[in-house]
């Protein structure tokens, strides 16, 4: 018999074994729902999937009899627009101050405390501050996704500049470059892959951010249809927004390392 | 005749702590200098002085008889050890890329006849590295052996005065190394190159070189260890190698290195 450290599943078992959670979960949830329901049908609180089911497609596919408005949509087009806004900017703030600061000696004396000082403040302690400065409108939701990962951002590409070997800099000036085009050549494509791996781990706190401020203060969004219908015990709605959320999460997140994987073949091979 | 290398004595200190003192050298085009020494000896302190990375404390430094640029420039070529290539760039755009530093100033990048003409000056630099079947390969998909061609391809692209090499074959295999010295030797023939190579295998430094220095310390302090710098305690023209030097060297520097004596080939 071999160590338990030294034996490895084989393929098949291995991808049942990491769907068998999920299947005892469900499995739980559907036993627990059929339980309640049975003692009384018009219980909110675990409803059973054809419950879910019917909600998620009604809100998707009916006309809201409010507004004549598809609400799953309405909502995913608001929360995604705010939420790729604000990566967006942040995105492009890490680069260009993330590359200023990790490469200019002078930029990077006059930024850096600043930065990891911003980056300490809690976000949503500033929340209320965004609100009276920027209206309850989209901007303060932007800027309150924006304040919340850009610091981490910039943090990470600079820290990525600094990585790159000073060799590397030394043989560009030696090759006839300017500043200008060590960043163009030689600082922002290997920058890059980073930018995109840093997007990844900071779109879990983009999500925070945007449901939060949602919640507070919107008129439509899925953190504000969520926390809507939290007021009428409405878990037929939340439950199946909540996996929407996590699905679209899991794209984005799927996406990410796949543009990474195919722009940059040179990226994962340096690494290895 | 001019030279092409001037050092005027020459100090580099830190502090309180003298790594290089009182050099004077003077290097006609065409040398091939190799430059051995024990470790902390401050011979890649002379080689980042000559790159523009370091400046002299005290002396003069020149380069053709003028003041040594005190930053990097393309007057002088340098192959690392290691990273001397660019891991995001395929092996011919390693070598483009010099070409585009030095004529697109804004967008970094070539189009049209420009660029195809600059192709062609690269190819023709992979070929004589012997690199012509590798020309779409990224770095991580190279040897090390054919890294530091690409790194020494990339370096003449520029034709540099002189071409400063840190301990480049330091890294690789003693077969891989010997088609090295034959690759550089020959580069050094052909295009009249004047090189400064630091090397921590004497061997090497004496196959190599035209001529041969030796960074050691003179002058010890037991209680204050970085008091003294050091200086070049050997200045030899190889070639001329009386028995008994090489070994003399390699007891004095305590390098390790087979004891029989390299002639050159």
């Amino acid at each position: 018999m071999k160590r338990l450290i030294n034996q490895h599943p084989p393929r098949t078992i291995g991808y049942l074994l990491g769907l068998l959670p999920f299947a005892l979960l469900l499995l739980a949830y559907v036993a627990a729902s059929a339980a309640r329901l049975a003692e009384n049908p018009d219980d909110p609180l675990l409803p059973s999937l054809g419950m879910m089911l019917e909600t998620f497609w009604r809100l998707a596919t009916e006309p809201s009899r409010r507004t004549g408005e598809l609400v799953l949509w309405v909502d995913t087009a608001a929360s995604l627009t705010r939420l790729a806004l604000g990566v967006g900017i942040s995105m492009l703030m890490g680069l260009v101050v993330g590359i200023l600061a990790g490469l200019i000696p002078y930029a990077g004396r006059a930024l850096s405390p600043l930065i990891t000082a911003v980056a300490m403040i809690p976000p949503l302690a500033v929340l209320p501050i965004l609100f009276i400065t920027f209206g309850v409108g989209e901007l303060a939701k932007v800027v309150l996704i924006v304040f919340g990962i850009a610091p981490f951002i910039i943090r990470d590409v600079q820290q990525r500049v600094e990585e790159l070997p000073t060799e590397q800099l030394i043989k560009a000036q030696t090759l006839g470059a300017s500043t200008w085009l060590v960043v163009v050549r030689v600082v922002l494509p290997q920058v890059f892959p980073r930018l995109l791996d840093a997007t990844r781990l900071a779109l879990g706190a983009a999500w925070l951010f945007l449901i939060a401020s949602e919640a507070i203060a919107a008129t439509e969004g899925l953190g504000y249809r969520i926390f809507l219908v939290r007021r009428f015990m409405d878990m037929a709605t939340i439950l199946p927004y909540v996996v929407w959320i996590t699905l679209l999460a899991f794209l984005f997140d799927l996406l990410l390392r796949l543009a990474n994987r195919w722009l940059f073949p040179w990226y994962g091979g340096r690494r290895r | 005749m001019q030279m092409i290398v001037t050092l005027r004595n020459v100090w580099k200190t830190y502090g309180r702590d003298v790594v290089l003192e009182r050099l004077n050298l003077e290097v006609r085009t065409g040398e091939f200098i190799t430059i051995v020494g024990a470790s902390g000896c401050g011979k890649t302190t002379f080689l980042r002085m000559l790159l523009g990375e370091e400046t002299p404390s005290r002396g003069e430094l020149l380069l053709e008889g003028a003041p040594m640029p005190a930053e990097p420039g393309p007057d002088r070529g340098v192959v690392f050890q290691k990273y001397s290539v660019f891991p995001h760039l395929n092996a011919l755009d390693n070598v483009l890329v010099a070409e585009e530093f030095g004529r697109a100033r804004f967008t970094g990048r070539l189009f049209g006849g420009v660029r195809r003409r600059a192709r062609a000056k690269a190819l023709e630099m992979l070929e004589a590295v012997g690199l012509t079947h590798a020309l779409k390969k990224y770095p991580h998909e190279l040897s090390g052996g054919m890294q530091q061609r690409l790194a020494i391809a990339q370096a003449l692209m520029k034709n540099p005065k002189i071409l400063l090499l840190d301990e480049p074959f330091g890294a690789l295999d003693p077969g891989i190394r010997g088609d090295m010295h034959a690759l550089i030797l020959d580069l050094w023939r052909r295009r009249r190159l004047t090189i400064f190579m630091v090397t921590h295998d004497l061997k090497e430094g004496f196959y190599l070189g035209t001529r041969l220095l030796v960074f050691d310390k003179v002058r010890h302090d037991p209680h204050a260890p970085n008091a003294y710098g050091a200086n070049i305690t050997y200045d030899i023209p190889v070639g001329r190698i009386e028995p008994g030097l090489f070994e003399e060297i390699r007891d004095q520097t305590g390098l390790p290195v087979a004891a029989e004596v390299v002639s050159r080939g």
